[in-house]
């Protein structure tokens, strides 16, 4: 059977994915410690005049520790608000069927049951975000709901069910909430680099050169290189939620043909900003370099090109119809 | 002396490899009578659901009399089934019966923009899909505890311990088996 490949796996994917998800979190605090460390030598001349106590330093980790803890617990709630989504309403006939469709994908996957949130955005998407599956929320756009039918709406639901199961959420929660802080901090730290340098202490003899060009290096390819982790972390993913969804619904084919119709409605989903792109089942910001392979996509890219995924989807409809299920 | 603990010692390695079997065999048989339950859950609320919407359909479907009588009859036969098996076929007759009646929906435009119609309609679309995804978790689970109770040698613990293999929620016909999801919705 075609399912047994990707489940063995289960285990090991949530447990890389928690791994993976405090690496990250320690990357960040390290990165914040090494830039209040900058200050301290840079603005303050550590090392220099008997002065050591390392105050930027401290407040930075400290600083950093509180934003990865936060990140952690209230992830999902500020992603949600970012994208202004608020809960279906089981009054509502469309709202209704999308509650139904992620209870059944409830049923299917044995999961708890995730809240179900609606962006009120025309353009077809769809993310799932949280801590683990007892804190998870599915998201979908008001245009997905108009544009699929159920079964391709089931395909959506399962493929963000799979990112539930295998703690794609908790990492990738994470990750969005740093690439948004990590841009911010490095702005603010090269706007004072440039203009509040009269005040501090200001380092004077000539050592410690290479530390402040590495400092100055960090903080302007911060950002760069926390969106290609976020780019990083999603690519694969994508492939494997797929697979795992494709598993959950029996029916590879119908999100693969949810995945024509959001690639064909391609416009750039705007209450969805850049930070959280990568949660995204598909780019909503309508980049061109998604569609594309080789090197600089592989690098730069949030998601692989949809049509390798509806390949990939109907090879495996290929194979289910060869060896039909028990169920 | 040494022989004697050597065999002690292989003694208490079987009698907790024994236990071990046992429970995980024990484990295994809840998670299948807990997935039997899921089904079960979703067949009530589709037994439910039937009589509602027979009700509501039955003053505009004047000329289908005998269609609704199959339908609270198919109904009344599936919530009286005994075993999994017994269930099985008789769910299959019942949705054979809902298709036929939604089919006929079609020709009455009153009833296919009834508000009524349509939620009984999702909801039983939907329960429909959870019976099937609820099946198709029972006999994952059904099926890897029969495999756990024949393999040798924890067929001996089974059979010591009376564990008996479940049956399978299975669809007989063909049409059902090649699309696992049924859509009675009317927008296509």
């Amino acid at each position: 059977m075609p399912t047994q490949l990707t489940t063995r796996n289960i285990y090991e994917q949530q447990s890389h994915n928690k791994r993976l998800t405090w690496l990250v979190m320690f990357g960040f605090v390290l990165f914040l410690g090494f830039l209040g460390f900058g200050f301290d030598y840079y603005y303050l001349g550590l090392f220099e005049d008997d002065f050591y106590f390392p105050l930027g330093t401290i407040v930075a980790v400290i600083f950093g520790s509180g934003m990865a803890l936060s990140s952690y617990f209230n992830g999902a709630k500020s992603v949600l608000a970012a994208t202004g989504a608020v809960p279906a309403d089981p009054a509502n006939p469309a709202d209704r069927t999308l509650i139904n469709v992620v209870d059944e994908m409830t049923i299917a996957s044995g999961l708890p049951r995730p809240q179900v949130y609606i962006v009120t955005d025309e353009d077809p998407n769809a993310f799932a975000t949280g801590r683990d599956p007892q804190h998870s929320y599915v998201v979908v756009t008001q245009g997905l709901l108009d544009a699929l039918n159920r079964e391709e709406l089931q395909g959506v639901i399962a493929h963000e069910m799979s990112h539930i199961r295998n703690y794609d959420i908790r990492l990738m929660t994470v990750v969005a909430a740093f690439v948004g802080s990590i841009v911010l901090l490095s702005d603010t730290a090269r706007r004072s680099m440039r203009f509040g340098g009269g005040t501090g202490r200001r380092r004077s003899k000539g050592g410690g050169g290479i530390l402040i060009i590495l400092w100055i290096v960090a903080i302007v390819l911060a950002p760069l290189i926390a969106q290609m982790m976020a780019m990083l972390v999603s690519r694969k993913r994508e492939y494997l939620a797929d697979a795992s969804g494709a598993e959950l619904t029996r029916n590879p084919l119908g999100l693969a043909s949810a995945l024509r119709k959001l690639e064909s409605a391609a416009a750039p989903t705007t209450s969805i900003k850049r930070g959280a792109a990568h949660l995204c089942i598909v780019d909503p910001l309508g980049r061109n370099i998604n569609s594309k392979e080789g090197f600089t996509a592989e690098l730069f890219g949030t998601h692989p090109p949809i049509e390798k995924r509806v390949l990939a989807l109907n090879a495996m409809a290929y194979q289910y119809q060869r060896t039909p299920t028990s169920a | 002396m040494f022989i004697v603990y050597i065999l002690l010692a292989a003694l208490l390695l079987l009698f907790f490899w024994v236990i071990a079997k046992y429970n995980s065999l024990v484990t295994l048989k809840n998670q299948v009578t807990n997935g039997w339950k899921q089904i079960d859950v979703q067949l009530k609320r589709r037994h439910d659901l039937i009589p509602n919407l027979v009700n509501t359909v039955r003053g505009q479907m004047q000329f289908e009399q005998e269609t609704l009588e199959k339908v609270i009859q198919a109904r009344n036969a599936a919530a009286s089934a005994k075993g999994v098996a017994d269930a099985a076929a008789k769910e299959d007759m019942l949705t054979g019966a809902l298709s036929k009646l939604f089919a006929l929906v079609e020709n009455y435009p009153t009833l296919k923009s009834n508000e009524n119609v349509l939620q009984l309609q999702e909801e039983l679309t939907s329960t429909e899909n959870k019976i099937s995804f609820a099946r198709q978790f029972y006999n994952d689970i059904a099926t890897k505890f029969n495999i756990a109770q024949e393999v040798f040698p924890a067929n001996i613990i089974a059979s010591m311990f009376n564990f008996k293999t479940v049956e399978l929620f299975e669809i007989k016909s063909e049409a059902e088996r090649q699309v696992p999801n049924v859509d009675l919705s009317l927008k296509k």
